[in-house]
C-alpha cells in the first residue's frame, strides 16, 4: 500500500503530555518538519523553556538543552557563538519569554544573535495552573485575576513582536496563529522561513505563534480556537513585523 | 622561563586562556572589571568568544549553553553579581556542565563596598544556590596562584563534570606581582566530551537537563553527585602548612589573609611563641585532615578571616572539639595587619591557658 503520510523523524516516538485541544503539539510538529525539510537535523540544537513546553527535550529528536526559566535566549547565545554553523532554535512560552525572561529576550534580539525563537503565546500560565500571563487579554480571567484582567490593577498585555520590531538588529519577526488549518499552514511557512534565514546566516529570527489553552481558558477545544480567532488575534494582530529579505523594515 | 609583572585579574584570564578557555561571558562590576576588559581583547585573538552579557544572570546562562556545547567557558563577577548567578550555577551543577566561575569578593552584605572581603565563603563552599550540590572551590593567595589555579580549575571541572570556582578577595584581584605563565595548551590536547550537545540527531542526540521530575530518578542522580563530591574529596584536597609541626597555636586563613598570618607567625616565633599556619587551598573540599592532625599537638587554633566568621565553622568541624578554635576577623573592606593577628593569637593562648 502506498504510504501517504509519515510523521517527521525530527520528533521522537514519545507520547506528548499536552492537554487535549492544546495546539503546542502542532507547533512542535511544524518546527520539526521544517528542520527536516531544510535538511538541518544533524546541525540542530534546541533549547527547551520552563513552562508547558519544558519537556520539549523529550520530543525533538536532536541535541537539546533545558534552560532555566526565561534564560533560553542567553543559553542559545552561548551555544551559537561557540558553534556558529549549527542551527540553534529556542522554544518558549509567554511567561518564560515575556515575563521572567524579558531581559534575555530583548538583548538577544538587540545583539542580533543568529538564533531562531519560537514564541508560544497562549495568554496564560499553563503548567502552573492558569495564572495571569504578561500576554493575558484585558478582561480575560485567570486564577490570579479572577474577575478578569483589569488594566488599573494588572496593567496591559505586552505585544512582543511590536516591541522587538523597534530594535535594529532582528532580521525577521512574524506573528502567526494555530486557529485553523489555513493559519497552521501559514505558521509552518513562517517557521520554516525563520529557520532558513538562520541557516543562511542572515541573523535573528522570531516567530510568535498564538496557541489555545482550552484547559485554563475553561473552554472546549473548538470554542478555544474560535476565541483565538476572534479575541486573541485582536489584541495580537497577525502579520510580518520585520523581514529584511524583502527590504521591508516595518509593517 | 622568565617572569612578567601581571595584575591579578590578568593572571586569571591568562590561566584560563592558556588552558583552553574559549568562551567568556561577563557583566561589569567592581573590583573585577579588568577581567571582561582583558577577555574582550584577548579572547578573539585565540579564536574564542567574548560577550558582554546584559546581566550576571544572562552571563551564567551563556556559560551553561557554551559549556554544554563542549567548550571550556568562564564567567567572572564580584559578590553581588555572584549572588545573581546562583540560579544558573545550581542548574549547571545539576546538569553537570563543566565551567569556571570567578568571584573577586568585595565587602557585603547587599551592595556593601568595593574593598576586599571574604564574606562569600558560605555561599561558595556550601552550594550557594538551591538544592544539594557543591562547587570545587580554589582560593589563590598570590597572583601566580590566581593564574595557576584558574588553569587547574578547568581540568578539575572537566574531569568531574562539576563547576569550579576561583574564590579570591579583592586584594588578590587588584594586586600586581611577577608571574611565570604556563605554556599555551593546544586545544587538541583537551579531552573530548562525549556528553556535549554540539549537534546530534536521532540515536546520536544528547540532552542536558536539570529537570528530573520522577523522584525515583532524581534521587539516584543526586546520589551520583554525592559520590562525585566524595571522590573529589578523596583526590583533590589541598592545603599549605607553614611551621605547623611544633606549633602551639595554629593560625588558619585563606587568600590574602594567609599571607598576613604567615608574617604574624614569623613575628610570634621571634617573640618565643611557636605559631604555625594552615592555609586551605581547596575550600571545597575542605582539607580537614590537616586540622585533625594538628589538633593532636597544637594547643589552640585561630581562624583569621575578612568576615564575621565563616571558614571557622569548617575548622571547628575538622578539629572536632579536641582543641579550642578562636576567631579574629575584620569586615567592611578593612584588612587586618600582622600586629592585629599577633595580638589575637596571644589572646587566644591566654584564654586557652586560663581554661576559657
Amino acid at each position: 500500500m502506498a504510504k501517504v503520510f509519515t510523521k517527521t523523524k525530527m520528533l521522537t516516538d514519545v507520547h506528548m503530555h499536552y492537554c487535549p485541544g492544546c495546539t503546542h503539539g502542532i507547533v512542535h510538529r511544524l518546527v520539526a518538519e521544517s528542520i527536516e525539510e531544510l535538511g538541518l537535523q544533524d546541525k540542530a540544537i534546541g533549547i527547551a523553556p520552563v513552562g508547558c513546553a519544558v519537556f520539549a527535550y523529550d520530543y525533538f529528536n536532536c541535541d537539546m538543552q533545558e534552560a532555566a526559566h526565561g534564560r533560553a535566549p542567553a543559553v542559545a547565545t552561548g551555544i551559537k557563538r561557540c558553534l556558529p554553523d549549527r542551527l540553534v532554535f529556542v522554544y518558549q512560552g509567554d511567561g518564560d519569554l515575556a515575563s521572567i525572561g524579558m531581559a534575555e529576550t530583548v538583548h538577544a534580539a538587540a545583539r542580533g544573535e543568529h538564533i531562531t525563537i519560537i514564541f508560544i503565546n497562549n495568554s496564560i500560565y499553563g503548567m502552573t495552573g492558569g495564572q495571569m500571563a504578561p500576554t493575558t487579554l484585558i478582561g480575560q480571567k485567570a486564577t490570579t485575576c479572577q474577575n478578569g484582567r483589569d488594566p488599573a490593577v494588572n496593567g496591559y498585555p505586552i505585544r512582543v513582536c511590536e516591541l522587538l520590531a523597534t530594535l535594529d538588529a532582528p532580521y525577521y519577526i512574524e506573528r502567526v496563529s494555530t486557529q485553523d488549518v489555513k493559519h497552521v499552514l501559514a505558521a509552518k511557512k513562517a517557521i520554516k522561513k525563520a529557520l532558513r534565514f538562520q541557516a543562511e546566516g542572515r541573523g535573528y529570527s522570531f516567530v510568535e505563534v498564538l496557541v489555545s489553552c482550552p484547559t485554563n481558558w475553561h473552554m472546549k477545544p473548538v470554542e478555544a480556537l474560535r476565541f483565538m480567532a476572534e479575541e486573541t488575534s485582536r489584541t495580537f494582530p497577525l502579520g510580518v513585523f520585520r523581514d529584511k529579505s524583502e527590504g521591508r523594515e516595518e509593517k | 622561563m622568565s617572569k612578567i609583572l601581571l595584575h591579578g585579574t590578568e593572571a586569571i584570564c591568562e590561566g584560563a586562556i592558556r588552558n583552553g578557555c574559549r568562551a567568556f561571558f561577563g557583566y561589569p562590576i567592581t573590583p573585577q572589571n579588568e577581567v571582561p576588559e582583558y577577555m574582550s581583547v584577548y579572547m578573539p585573538k585565540v579564536g574564542g568568544v567574548f560577550v558582554q552579557a546584559e546581566s550576571e544572570v544572562a552571563a551564567i546562562n551563556m556559560v551553561y549553553g557554551a559549556g554544554g556545547a563542549g567548550v571550556r567557558a568562564m564567567t567572572s563577577s564580584s559578590s553581588p553579581g555572584v549572588s545573581l548567578k546562583q540560579e544558573g550555577i545550581s542548574y549547571i551543577a545539576c546538569a553537570r556542565i563543566p565551567c569556571v566561575v570567578v568571584n573577586i569578593m568585595r565587602a557585603g552584605p547587599g551592595l556593601g563596598g568595593i574593598l576586599p572581603a571574604q564574606g562569600d565563603y558560605f555561599q561558595a563552599t556550601k552550594g550557594g544556590g538551591h538544592g544539594d550540590y557543591h562547587l570545587i572551590v580554589l582560593a589563590p593567595s598570590s597572583v601566580q596562584e590566581a593564574c595557576d589555579f584558574t588553569y587547574r580549575a578547568f581540568d578539575l571541572s572537566d574531569k568531574y563534570r562539576v563547576p569550579a570556582m576561583i574564590l579570591a578577595d579583592g586584594m588578590i584581584g587588584q594586586l600586581m606581582e611577577p608571574v611565570e605563565l604556563p605554556p599555551m595548551r593546544p586545544l587538541s590536547d583537551i579531552p573530548k566530551k562525549d556528553w556535549a550537545t554540539d549537534g546530534g540527531y536521532g540515536e546520536d542526540r544528547r540532552v542536558l537537563n536539570s529537570l528530573i521530575i520522577k523522584p525515583e530518578e532524581l534521587e539516584p542522580h543526586v546520589n551520583e553527585l554525592k559520590k562525585t563530591y566524595d571522590l573529589i574529596a578523596e583526590n583533590e584536597k589541598l592545603c599549605e602548612k607553614y611551621m605547623t609541626e611544633d606549633a602551639e597555636i595554629i593560625l588558619t586563613a585563606y587568600g590574602t589573609v594567609a599571607r598576613i598570618c604567615k608574617s604574624a607567625a614569623n613575628i610570634l616565633r621571634k617573640q618565643g611563641i611557636r605559631a604555625g599556619v594552615i592555609r586551605p587551598i581547596t575550600l571545597y573540599p575542605f582539607p580537614s585532615e590537616a586540622f585533625s592532625e594538628a589538633a593532636e599537638t597544637a594547643e589552640a587554633f585561630l581562624s583569621v578571616e575578612l568576615s564575621l566568621g565563616q571558614m571557622i565553622e569548617d575548622v571547628r568541624l575538622a578539629v572536632n572539639g579536641k582543641k579550642p578554635v578562636y576567631f579574629y576577623g575584620r569586615t567592611g573592606g578593612n584588612v587586618m595587619d600582622e600586629e592585629e593577628v599577633v595580638k589575637a593569637a596571644k589572646n587566644a593562648l591566654l584564654k586557652v591557658r586560663a581554661g576559657e
